[in-house]
């Protein structure tokens, strides 16, 4: 399915959809976090779109705010979307249970960005230690003895 | 099984326990701690604990250059450092719309194939070794030293190469590389049949594989499973064949399935994925076209804001680079999507129920490498 009929179809399942046209490189969408799982659910099981596998999560903190990037591929048509949520109170749902590949990639971004998934089975720490204070890919982290600023 | 039973005849106590393999475990390749819940020797749950060698090399992005940034990602998968050089390279380079020449593109792509070679040689060696073997790995390292010769005659490095830069490579090839990666291909055609003499066919290491780990195309899928592991299982997800890049348009070349979805199928991938490796370089290696080795660039790039994604067949799988750029002369965020960490994650899926041993085997059919996922 090429770009334009993705968002086509996309777009007729739910109507808070915010599309990205400038640089970007897939079809882009954001999405309200109240929606986040519906449009996961519907990517995944809707037999035109049949996003069945998740081949990147990634944390970003935007500043005024922080969120997920997922990017989604369909190994059947091999089109691919990606998806961003936003959140300002740092948590979000989890999607581990629709693509089990989030279990320990939500892990890292709560590790490392401090999103906290509602609804994840095992939400720890997983690369630094469990009384670690912050989180360190946020840009406002500070940790004068480890790291270099230039 | 609850925490504790006591058998009512003898008053024996029983109960499930955990035990750490790792993080200095010989079969883990690094520094990996699993935590195995085991009712007896049967695992019930694997939990890993990673971080060990964790070093941030995603933060680390943000203060450097682009320039800079190629060097550290061979710290991640260091036994694919050049594919994983070639994924920063490309990410950048089609951002800027930087156009390569087309020697530079046959020259990463012969590189690349012999450092899938050297890779799978060493994860056979260490397979067997894993196994109980310990001549396989005699074999394989024996191999993998021409290619480590080779490059540590063009690439000046033999493990980190940093052969790679945004708009082309650091210098040419030297005038001996394609008479030595010919003399290779020759050398090799004949000791790959031995690999498969020696280890393929054994009847003890066939009963350690067969049937252990099975990951049904479902899971795989879902657990975002990629490369040889997920093609043991049937799916077909080359991205050499699929989102060609370099000069993998160029080239005929099989994409190696299995239909098993065990360990033993896994590792058959790999061992047929050599042969065709062996065959991209054979069609690539006399016709490298004349031209220069690199694109003139800029000192310091600066890719226009927005948001771009790269991915490329490393030896693990599919290794992706995800830029977040804001304009500046860093990234504003850079994600390495690592094939081991996805891999990792179905570890406890297809390890229930299987005695340790049996771990240590699926362990190895997985071909893990620890930067890599800890990144």
């Amino acid at each position: 399915m090429t770009n334009s009929e993705l968002q086509v179809l996309v777009s007729s399942w739910m109507d808070d959809l915010e599309f990205i046209d400038e640089g970007v490189q897939y079809l882009t969408v954001t999405v309200p976090k109240e929606n986040l799982r519906d449009l996961m659910f519907k990517l995944r099981d809707d037999s035109e779109a049949a996003f069945d596998y998740m081949f990147s999560l990634t944390a970003v903190d935007w500043g005024k705010n922080r969120g997920m990037v997922y990017h989604l591929e369909s190994t059947k048509y091999r089109h691919i979307i990606v998806v961003h949520v936003n959140t300002e109170d740092e948590t979000l749902d989890t999607i581990s249970d629709i693509y089990p590949t989030a279990i320990l990639n939500e892990r890292e971004a709560y590790d490392l960005m401090g999103i906290k998934f509602t609804g994840h089975p095992d939400l720890r720490r997983l690369f630094l230690q469990d009384d670690w204070v912050g989180h360190p890919l946020r840009k406002d982290y500070v940790d004068e003895a480890n790291m270099i600023v230039k | 099984m609850t925490t504790t039973e006591i058998d009512n005849k003898t008053g024996l106590v029983t109960q499930e326990y955990k035990i750490n393999m790792g993080p200095q475990h010989p079969a883990a390749h690094g520094v990996l701690r699993l935590v195995l819940t085991l009712d007896g020797e049967i695992i019930e749950k694997v939990d890993p604990d990673l971080g060990y060698i964790h070093r941030g090399i995603e933060k680390m992005t943000e203060r450097d250059t682009y320039k800079q940034i190629v060097h550290l990602t061979d710290r991640l998968d260091y036994l694919s450092s050049h594919i994983n050089n070639e994924a920063v390279c490309l990410a950048v380079e089609n951002a800027l719309e930087i156009e390569v020449p087309d020697r530079v593109k046959v020259i990463r792509t012969i590189i690349a194939e012999l450092t899938r070679l050297a890779s799978h040689q060493l994860w056979w060696g260490v397979m067997g070794m894993d196994i109980g073997a310990l001549t396989t790995f005699m074999y394989a390292f024996r191999d993998r030293e021409l290619i480590n010769d080779i490059m540590e005659e063009t690439c000046g490095t033999r493990l980190t190469m940093n052969y790679n830069k945004p708009g082309g490579l650091m210098f040419d090839i030297h005038p001996n590389f394609q008479k030595r990666v010919k003399e290779f291909i020759k050398h090799f055609k004949v000791s790959l049949p031995e690999y498969n003499t020696l280890l393929s066919g054994n009847v003890i290491f066939k009963k350690r594989l067969q049937g252990i780990g099975y990951m049904s195309k479902e899971d795989a899928i879902a657990y975002g499973v990629s490369g040889p592991s997920a093609r043991g299982s049937n799916i077909s997800c080359d991205v050499r064949k699929i989102h060609p890049y370099s000069a993998y348009d160029r080239v005929d070349f099989n994409e190696i399935l299995m239909e098993g979805g065990d360990s033993y199928d896994r590792y058959m991938v790999r061992m047929k994925e050599m042969e065709e490796s062996m065959k991209i370089i054979e069609q690539l290696v006399d016709n490298i076209p004349e031209g220069d080795f690199e694109t003139k660039t800029a000192a310091v790039l600066k890719l226009p804001k927005g948001e771009y994604y790269q991915k490329v067949e490393s030896a693990r799988g599919e290794f992706g680079v995800f830029i977040v750029s804001d304009g500046k002369k860093s990234p504003y965020r850079m994600k390495f999507r690592s094939p081991g960490f996805a891999n990792l994650s179905i570890l406890d899926k297809i390890s229930r129920g299987h005695k340790i041993a049996d771990l240590v085997a699926i362990m190895s059919s997985l071909d893990f490498v620890i930067p890599d996922i800890d990144r």
